[in-house]
């Protein structure tokens, strides 16, 4: 099956992202902080295989420790976006009534802003930094895992083995756990799959704009950004933070495909 | 009809103004004051509270808030801080670069997924469509911010066939729509792909068939009809992700829509501008999808939100 290789290909590609991040400080060849002006904007040398930035910064050890930030990012993100979510969505969707029609307002408030616009505006807001960015892409980040888990429970609520631990006399905190949550497992991990391809791609836009961690910390976005006065002279800066988000987000977004293969059927 | 129509109808009321709230709070929340930016930090006191009475950010927040509502049902946006110009009126010269803009990126989109979505359709599983495949997998990963100086690169900078940025004539838009078309159409040709191997199963497919019709009449008069449906869903749930992609595409190329306007604003802490863009767009955001939902029902009435 081509989408079981897929899905084997998207899992090594990001266990070797993995290795990459926590090996950073053992892999990397220099201090990703240690500036050398006599040796800026070099394009490629024995010392500095993917070059150097304006700064004289080597390139491949920002991009190793650029892995650190966004999937440090990524997994934050999605880790705190999916118990918000959950817990939301669980109430919503177990309680209904107005506990429902509340909660879900809220959801559509929040999803009345195209995603990237409301995590600038707070990122504006809290000033920059990894903690904001975090903050700034949670706060938009748990309406899907919300509205997921709400479906899902509204859909299995009814089922019989849900309604005979109910009438055994389950309390909501045990039939939620124990019963409803674990038939939402595999679609909350393709979720969380995408989530975390769409939180990498969200925190190099806000360091794109600047908004995103503070220089001189090494991020994929804030590179790509640096390295946008140089197209002309070194387009080197751009293209390896560049491919290093893409083949990440690539990685995830095979993982996602292959898994929802997988427990949802061809997805086609 | 007349009923889900007032159903959707009263859930967008509150929809778009707790939206509409949000932005208020969200842009009163920035920090930094905009008449130490406005007048350097050097003005005298007297002076930053003279102008912080005329522009009213001396009142309480929620008298703020009663006059940012009172003059925004009369469709008064305010004065931008910098530019000495109403707020509406600015968006308003901006708008058609915005929407130039998405328009060029949505028939982009078209033109790059439709061949893709039919040559992949016609075998499944075959080399077009593991290639139709590979290629929405990786356009859904290209980042716009990378995308777009990659195709500077090699367009404008080794190739010299577009203008590097700005806005000006059709070569101009070129590489800021395909930049933002590669996302769209890699959903799209996705969409379109699983659509249409879905129609060709159908019985009445078949029955055009057994008919003795052309193949090429089967497809286009019989299959892409019904595959339609959910491309023009797509294109609309998808004009969201359009507008947020402005806010980069935008500020990559230089090209002055409200994508580039709401980042300079924020920038420059232009609140009434913020507050300006931010609104636009989110209500544009919100009536298109409530009228993707209203003609949805309309050409599918099985269609059902059980509200």
């Amino acid at each position: 099956m081509a989408s079981k290789a897929w899905l084997r290909g998207g899992a090594l590609i990001l266990l070797l992202l993995l290795f990459a991040a926590l090996g950073a400080p053992i892999i990397a060849p220099h201090d990703p902080l240690r500036q050398n002006l006599a040796n800026d904007l070099v394009a490629f040398s024995a010392d500095h295989p993917l070059g150097t930035d304006k700064l004289g910064r080597d390139i491949l050890s920002r991009t190793l420790y650029g892995a650190r930030i966004s999937l440090l990012v990524g997994f934050a993100t999605v880790a705190i976006s999916l118990v918000i979510g959950l817990v939301i969505g669980s109430l919503a969707g177990y309680f209904g009534g107005w506990i429902d029609l509340l909660l879900m307002r809220l959801v559509d408030i929040l999803l009345a802003f195209p995603g990237i616009l409301l995590a600038i505006a707070f990122t504006a807001v809290l000033g920059p930094g990894l903690n904001h960015v975090v903050l700034a892409l949670c706060l938009i980040g748990w309406t899907g895992y919300a509205r997921l888990v709400r479906g899902e429970i509204i859909a299995l609520r009814e089922r019989e083995f849900v309604q005979a631990a109910r009438a055994l006399g389950g309390r909501p905190r045990r039939v939620i756990f124990r019963h409803l949550l674990p038939n939402l497992l595999a679609p909350l991990a393709i979720q969380a799959t995408f989530g975390l391809a769409a939180a990498i791609i969200a925190e190099g836009s806000l360091s794109f704009l600047g908004l995103g961690v503070e220089p001189p910390t090494p991020s994929w976005g804030s590179m790509l950004n640096d390295g946008r006065q140089f197209l002309l002279v070194a387009p080197h800066l751009t293209t390896y933070p560049g491919l290093a988000i893409m083949i990440s987000v690539f990685a995830l977004n095979l993982v996602g495909d292959g898994l929802q293969d997988r427990f949802q059927g061809r997805s086609l | 009809m007349k009923r889900y129509l007032f159903h959707r109808l009263l859930l967008l009321l509150p929809t778009l103004f707790g939206a509409l709230s949000l932005v208020f709070l969200l842009v009163h929340l920035i920090p930094g004051d905009p008449v130490e930016v406005m007048l350097g930090e050097t003005a005298s006191g007297a002076d930053k509270q003279e102008l912080r009475r005329a522009l009213g950010l001396d009142q309480p927040l929620a008298t703020q808030y009663r006059a940012f509502l009172t003059k925004l049902a009369a469709g008064d946006l305010g004065r931008s801080l910098f530019e000495q110009e109403n707020v509406s009126a600015i968006i308003g010269q901006r708008l058609p670069a915005t929407l130039e803009l998405a328009l060029c990126a949505m028939i982009a989109a078209l033109f790059i997924s439709f061949p893709l979505a039919f040559l992949a359709a016609r075998r499944p599983g075959g080399i077009a469509d593991r290639l139709a495949l590979l290629f929405s997998l990786l356009g859904l990963s290209l980042p716009n911010f990378w995308m777009g100086p990659l195709l500077m690169i090699l367009f404008s900078i080794q190739l010299g066939w577009t203008p590097v940025s700005g806005r000006g004539g059709f070569l101009h838009v070129i590489l800021p729509a395909l930049t933002l078309a590669l996302g769209m159409a890699a959903i799209l040709t996705r969409i379109l792909r699983a659509s249409l191997i879905q129609v060709a199963r159908a019985e009445f497919v078949q029955a055009a068939r057994a008919k003795g019709l052309s193949e090429k009449s089967v497809w286009f008069k019989h299959m892409l009809r019904n595959a339609l449906l959910s491309v023009v869903t797509i294109m609309s749930l998808q004009f969201g992700a359009l507008l947020a992609g402005s806010l980069i595409t935008e500020t990559v190329f230089s090209w002055p829509g409200i994508g580039r306007l709401t980042i300079q604003a924020i920038q420059t802490r232009d609140y009434p501008l913020v507050q300006g863009c931010v609104l636009v767009i989110a209500v544009a955001y919100v009536l298109v999808n409530f009228f993707t939902d209203i003609f949805y029902k309309l050409i599918d009435p099985r269609v059902s939100y059980g509200e």
